[in-house]
């Protein structure tokens, strides 16, 4: 195909988008598990006022577009720090694409991983945790040693589908000005005046990506299952 | 907060809501057409016929909507034949048209392995007694597999609908003022990115839960039978359903 020659000599920097891609999406999805597990259990907490404000988050985040919500952080959100920073006399404090796209990637899947995980706590049966309180352990011991590795078999299948969406959703962070694949291969696209190979190989990377999460979530599906017999 | 900018440039973003309803139905209304044969070739368990539909769905479902429109509007423009075909042929200088086919693909993939799920939901007995009554197969998948598959696919295909009016939000990204553009335009123009942005996501968001509650009726309609016949129970259930369509 004309032009590979130059997709291997821009292959280098392809590979540094393609890292800084994958950083954007691991770190998305720290943030989503810590707001989904914490949007769970206030869900199925007896707080009302806790449970209104969750509720309000994830109906937010299901009705406007990832990339309007990553606009808004990133451009309203600097200057509302402007505004905040002036009023407290910092330094400037800069929004930066990497941490406006992290944010709102974590922010957006957190509510959809709130919603995953509710349903998974809810498949744990109660005895469970009755017997880790009855051996003398905290709320949050319950929490992290049996609730937490009890709920993950059940929760995997719409964790994986998560993070595979995330995954893609990464590809809005170029629109933001961050160097990840995509943008990478559209200046290279750009300078050699062939774009059309330089966004194949974007194509076939998250391809790859794709098929290394499905093959990588059946592993852990596996490893969660062990415990269970299969009809 | 001020948002006397985006008032006064209300017509700026009804273009914009034209534009992003215009790209949103018809892409929906192609992909759908496309899908429904693509999902019977599909289930089709000749690896011939299957596996090009495989490939087409794995392809334009793991890679980012806005990737495969990247591809056809600046990937497409490099070719020689597509620029001599653009001096005769004015459109094709319009972003939206590969707008429009990028995601009009990328949907008919996504409804394709939504239908086929449901197709092979079909209870097998209802596609013996639909032999037994002597029916060809294409009767059986016209009276019989079909309308009772699109019943069950439809909770997904609302999730479907949701996900590409949020996802023509990238229709802005080249150069298409639809609604996020217009919001975009707005910003640049007065520097309030915070009141633009938050406007046109109550937009957004009106859209999304008008299709969602348009969807519930659909389906009380269409699962009527389903339904329990005390007040309490229905209560309880319509609740569940509400969040498997979210």
């Amino acid at each position: 195909m004309e032009g590979f020659d130059k997709l291997i000599e821009y292959l280098p920097s392809l590979l540094e988008g393609a890292l800084v891609t994958l950083e954007v999406a691991f770190a998305s999805l720290a943030i989503a598990i810590v707001l989904g597990l914490i949007t769970a259990s206030v869900k199925l907490s007896r707080s009302r006022a806790g449970r209104f404000v969750a509720e309000v988050y994830t109906t937010v985040v299901r009705g406007v577009p990832e990339l309007v919500l990553m606009l808004l952080i990133f451009f309203g959100g600097q200057i509302q720090v402007n505004n905040i920073g002036a009023y407290f006399e910092w330094d400037y404090i800069d929004v930066d694409a990497f941490t406006a796209g992290v944010l709102t990637i974590g922010f957006i899947y957190g509510a959809y991983l709130g919603e995953t995980f509710r349903g998974a706590f809810l498949a744990v049966p109660v005895g469970l945790l009755e017997a880790g309180y009855a051996y003398g352990m905290s709320g949050l011991q319950v929490f992290f040693r049996i609730l937490v590795p009890q709920m993950m078999r059940h929760a995997l299948p719409g964790l994986g589908n998560n993070w595979l969406v995330l995954m893609k959703t990464t590809a809005l962070v170029s629109v933001i000005g961050l160097h990840d694949l995509v943008l990478k291969a559209g200046q290279a696209g750009g300078t050699t005046r062939l774009p059309f190979i330089f966004y194949l190989f974007v194509a076939f990377a998250f391809l790859v990506f794709t098929t290394i999460s499905i093959w990588g979530l059946k592993w852990l599906e596996k490893r969660y299952s062990v415990g269970v017999r299969r009809a | 907060m001020d948002f006397t900018p985006i008032l006064e440039n209300y017509q700026l973003y009804l273009k914009g809501l034209w534009i992003t309803l215009q790209l949103v139905s018809l892409s929906l209304v192609i992909g759908l057409g496309m899908a429904v044969p693509l999902a019977i070739l599909r289930t089709s368990s000749n690896p011939l016929v299957n596996a090009p539909v495989w490939s087409f769905t794995y392809f334009f479902r793991g890679t980012p909507l806005l990737v495969q429109m990247f591809l056809l509007y600046y990937g497409l423009g490099q070719m020689q034949f597509m620029i001599e075909l653009s001096q005769q042929l004015d459109f094709l200088k319009d972003a939206y048209w590969y707008a429009l086919v990028a995601f009009t693909l990328n949907t008919a993939a996504y409804t394709t392995e939504i239908i086929r799920g449901a197709i092979e939901g079909t209870d097998y007995g209802e596609v013996e007694a639909a032999r037994a009554c002597g029916m060809s197969r294409f009767q059986t998948y016209t009276r019989v597999i079909l309308p009772s598959a699109f019943r069950r696919a439809l909770p997904a295909y609302s999730n479907e609908v949701i996900f590409m009016l949020h996802g023509s939000a990238i229709a802005s990204v080249i150069t298409i003022i639809d609604l996020t553009g217009a919001a975009r335009i707005i910003a640049s123009r007065y520097y309030n990115p915070f009141e633009a942005f938050i406007a046109v996501g109550a937009v957004y968001f009106c859209i999304t839960f008008t299709l969602i509650g348009g969807f519930k009726l659909l389906e009380r309609h269409w699962f009527a039978h389903l339904r329990p016949r005390e007040e309490v129970k229905a209560k309880g259930r319509t609740k569940d359903k509400a969040q498997q369509v979210i």
